[in-house]
């Protein structure tokens, strides 16, 4: 198992946000985490990337409890994350957008500066520009660039079509597959269930801090999707 | 079931009832207290009261102020050009030194308030060393090496010869007993008008300009108003203390009457020692102050030098101050201001 | 009276206020934190170059760099275990601990040094001047100026051309997302106020070299130093150095018309140009 959550329950204050959230990911392997706002799907990623701090066995990460670590030495685990809203550094250059993600965690790998613009074409023409000054798709390419910089073994992707146009949110996808021939396992949270379900392997639906239903993309049914995300009583 | 809105508490309602007899208690303190006990109680009530109108500023204001001394220095000085200008009585012309305070405050909050955090800070502090600069080039009050009270103006001060009838002292220390009741008086005052205050319809207003300036507004709070009242007269009950520390001094000079330190460092330190935003903290503060002063003093630069490591610890290690911990153990509330409800509980109501 | 050697002259000293400026400007822009102690540690500093010189028979310049890396690792120090305990949204308590600390070093430099002034021999510099035909420039202020704009021009680069600098922008612009890139936001800010501790050294040099010091007058070089860093805004070090120059040239300006009106002129200009201008001359774009 290369990432887990054992029983993982996170606060936000007085507030719960995940009641035990169990959910395992395997090395190359694409996962999606679906459901509706407020399902805790961010929250799950926020704990998992170190955003968020918990108890220690409740994130393993190649079997050490990770849950306690802060954000910057999980990531230098290998475990890099597209926050939602894409976050870019407004004092930063495109091309030092996609630097400072592979500055601190120094690995051989597939992505570089060259592979990431073969990638993203547009990225290599923005590369001066200010990350803000993009469009909000180029935004979101720059931020997944970002996060590869540094050859992660897991990919966290937050929303990455969050307020995207369809067309948009299309040449985003269209570049998952590349990045799943790399060997790159991926967590997907996303909001858009087509979408999500035909880039992975199994998928989890969350509701209210649970997880309501784990099956395989390939054989899970829209009526059980739509129970899990509404509940039963739907 | 009832649920009404109260700032009762029954620690608060013997407070109440303490504080008159301790009021009553010091006004006769002169009675039997030696001379310099009276002067120690002197400064103490005198940092106490500028401790509470730092704390009022900053801690309930979130005006966080560098330059207070500008008010200390401002009203001394318009005390002293009272006495030596236009030939007052000391005690008579500290009323001037809470005019001139207002005189400045005006201009400065106009300044000021267009500057946020750190800047308004710093803008304060500048205002500050602007006016000791000023009024270091006034030289009928001495200029930059300063000046005394004339022997003549201190020695019928209003009042003072019934102290000396009254407690048989030579007139030196009825001229202290006297500072020591103006002090006293004006403590009382100030403490009483924060805590009136904080419970009235411009203490949540207050509350709710420091927690978020955006959100009051939009609650029909006007930001800029209560800012200014608090401002205003933080300012001139500022400039009433200095002229009364000074009257009391009877030698000024602008170094000391504008001392950035003196007048707001050890202020800033006694009331985060104590406990920033809470009517107790300056009080525990100063006498923590006091006493460290008392304990230190013949150790000179160490006695500072501790005073300043102490803030620093206090900051990092109990950020709500000596009261902030002793009120986390025991729920105590002598000056209780917020609002709790009270009434029958609704059981499962509003838990998630 | 020479209009041209006046504000030559306050250009000069202008770039002295840069250098005590720079540090703060760093500092305060990368993590928003008011440093009330960084006058206090420039004479910490001085009184540090001034013991090296007169204990071991160093050249100043020679222990400014032995003391540079000693309050490189003070800076960082203070910054790993105490600053960056109390940062936060709320300015109050930075700026408390700070005012602890000024206290406290002021202090402690009067039990360990006394109220006597003070100054680092310079040597030949001292008096030195070089004649330009309309005006003659003293050698310290010209070094001074050539320093502060040396250290302006060395920082620029780390800001703008490697990979620490990047970390300071973007830890600057959000720590939470600079995290998830690996950098740990307290370890950037602790290399911040290390490096803001070299120039102080650098401002300490020139401090002690150029006029008598004591252990009291940390507060008001840091006065003139936050005034600088105002006057330019977050924007830019040259910012800075444009606010230094204009405390500088107002101040020499004032002194020409009343010897006591010096630092007076300095003060009035800062608030003038904050009058006008309440987020100085250069701000920064995105805030």
């Amino acid at each position: 198992m290369l990432l887990e959550t054992r029983a993982l329950t996170a606060n936000y204050g007085q507030f719960r946000a995940l009641f035990g959230v169990e959910i395992t990911l395997d090395k190359g392997e694409t996962v999606a985490v679906i459901g509706a706002n407020g399902a805790g799907k961010s929250t799950l990623l926020r704990s998992i990337s170190g955003v968020l701090r918990n108890a220690r066995d409740m994130v393993q990460h190649r079997g050490d409890g990770i849950g306690a670590m802060p954000a910057h030495q999980v990531m230098q685990r290998g475990i890099a994350m597209v926050p939602e809203g894409r976050k870019l550094f407004p004092s930063l250059s495109v091309e030092e957008n996609l630097l400072i993600g592979g500055q601190v965690r120094k690995t051989h790998g597939p992505w570089s500066l060259t592979t990431i613009y073969d990638l993203f074409p547009i990225l290599r023409e923005k590369r001066n520009a200010p990350g803000t000054a993009l469009s909000g798709g180029q935004q979101q390419m720059v931020a997944i660039g970002r996060a590869l910089m540094s050859n992660p073994e897991v990919l966290l992707c937050d929303e990455i079509s969050l307020g995207l146009a369809p067309v948009v949110i299309r040449d985003i996808y269209a570049a998952m597959p590349r990045i799943k021939a790399e060997g790159t396992a991926i967590i997907v949270v996303e909001q858009d269930i087509g979408r999500a379900l035909s880039v992975s392997d199994r998928v989890y639906c969350m509701m209210e801090g649970r997880v309501t239903l784990q099956a395989k993309a390939a054989e899970v049914s829209r009526t059980a999707i739509h129970a899990a995300y509404f509940g039963a009583a739907a | 079931m009832t649920v009404t809105a109260t700032t009762r508490t029954r620690a608060g309602t013997i407070t109440g009832i303490l504080a008159l007899i301790l009021i009553a208690g010091a006004m006769a303190l002169p009675a039997v207290a030696s001379r310099s006990l009276i002067q120690d109680l002197f400064f103490i009530l005198t940092m106490l009261t500028l401790a509470q109108l730092w704390n009022l500023l900053a801690g309930y204001g979130g005006m966080v102020s560098v330059g207070q001394q500008a008010f200390v220095g401002i009203g001394a000085y318009a005390m002293f050009a009272g006495v030596i200008l236009w030939g007052i009585d000391p005690v008579l012309a500290i009323p001037l030194g809470g005019i001139a305070a207002l005189a400045l405050a005006i201009p400065t909050a106009f300044f000021a308030f267009r500057l946020q955090g750190a800047y308004f800070a710093i803008g304060t502090w500048v205002i500050a060393e602007v006016t000791r600069l000023l009024i270091a080039q006034w030289k009928a009050l001495g200029g930059g090496t300063g000046t005394s009270l004339p022997r003549e103006a201190t020695s019928d001060i209003i009042g003072v010869e019934t102290i000396r009838t009254i407690f048989e002292v030579r007139e030196a220390a009825a001229r202290d007993i006297l500072a020591y009741w103006l002090a006293l008086a004006l403590a009382v005052l100030t403490i009483a008008a924060i805590y009136t205050l904080l419970r009235s319809r411009l203490g949540l207003a207050l509350a709710a300009v420091r927690d978020n300036i955006e959100a009051a507004k939009s609650v029909g709070v006007d930001a800029r108003r209560v800012r200014w009242a608090v401002f205003l007269v933080a300012a001139v009950m500022t400039g009433l203390t200095g002229a009364l520390i000074y009257v009391q001094t009877a030698r000024i000079s602008p170094d000391a009457a504008f001392s950035v330190t003196d007048w707001t460092a050890y202020v800033i330190f006694i009331v985060v020692i104590g406990g920033i935003g809470r009517i107790e903290g300056p009080i525990l503060g100063v006498l923590v102050f006091w006493g460290l002063q008392t304990a230190l003093a013949d150790y000179g630069a160490w006695y500072l030098l501790t005073l300043g490591l102490i803030a620093i610890a206090v900051m990092l290690f109990a950020p709500r101050g000596l009261w902030g911990l002793i009120s986390d153990r025991t729920g105590l509330q002598l000056f209780p201001v917020q609002r709790r409800l009270t009434g029958t509980a609704t059981k499962g109501g509003m838990h998630d | 009276m020479n209009w041209l050697d006046i504000i030559v002259q306050g250009v000069l000293l202008g770039g002295l206020y840069a250098l005590f400026a720079t540090g703060l400007s760093l500092v305060f822009g990368i993590m928003r934190l008011v440093n009330l102690a960084h006058g206090d540690l420039i004479v910490f500093a001085a009184f540090g170059i001034l013991l090296a010189v007169s204990t071991l028979g160093l050249n100043p310049f020679l222990a400014a760099l032995l003391a540079a890396p000693v309050m490189f690792a003070l800076g960082w120090a203070l910054q790993r275990y105490v600053l960056n305990r109390v940062l936060g949204k709320d300015i109050l308590p930075p700026l408390l601990v700070t005012f602890g600390l000024s206290v406290a070093l002021q202090n402690g430099l009067l039990q360990a040094f006394s109220a006597d002034t003070r100054r680092i021999p310079a040597g030949a510099l001292e008096g030195g001047s070089l004649n330009l035909g309309v005006v003659t420039v003293g050698w310290m202020p010209l070094l001074t100026f050539a320093s502060a704009v040396l250290v302006i021009l060395a920082l620029n680069r780390i800001f703008y051309a490697t990979a620490l600098g990047r970390a300071f922008r973007a830890t600057s612009d959000d720590p939470v997302t600079a995290s998830l890139m690996g950098l740990d936001p307290k370890g950037v800010f602790a290399m911040a106020t290390g490096i803001a501790m070299v120039v102080v050294t650098v401002a300490a040099l020139y401090l002690g070299m150029r006029a008598n010091f004591d252990p009291s007058i940390g507060p008001a070089r840091l006065i003139y130093a936050f005034e600088a860093v105002i006057i330019g805004g977050l924007g830019s070090l040259w910012g800075t150095l444009a606010g230094g120059i204009i405390i500088g040239v107002a101040q020499t300006l004032g002194a020409a018309i009343n010897p006591e009106w010096q630092i007076l002129a300095g003060h009035l200009a800062f608030l003038l140009v904050l009058l006008i201008r309440p987020r100085g001359l250069f701000p920064r774009a995105v805030d």
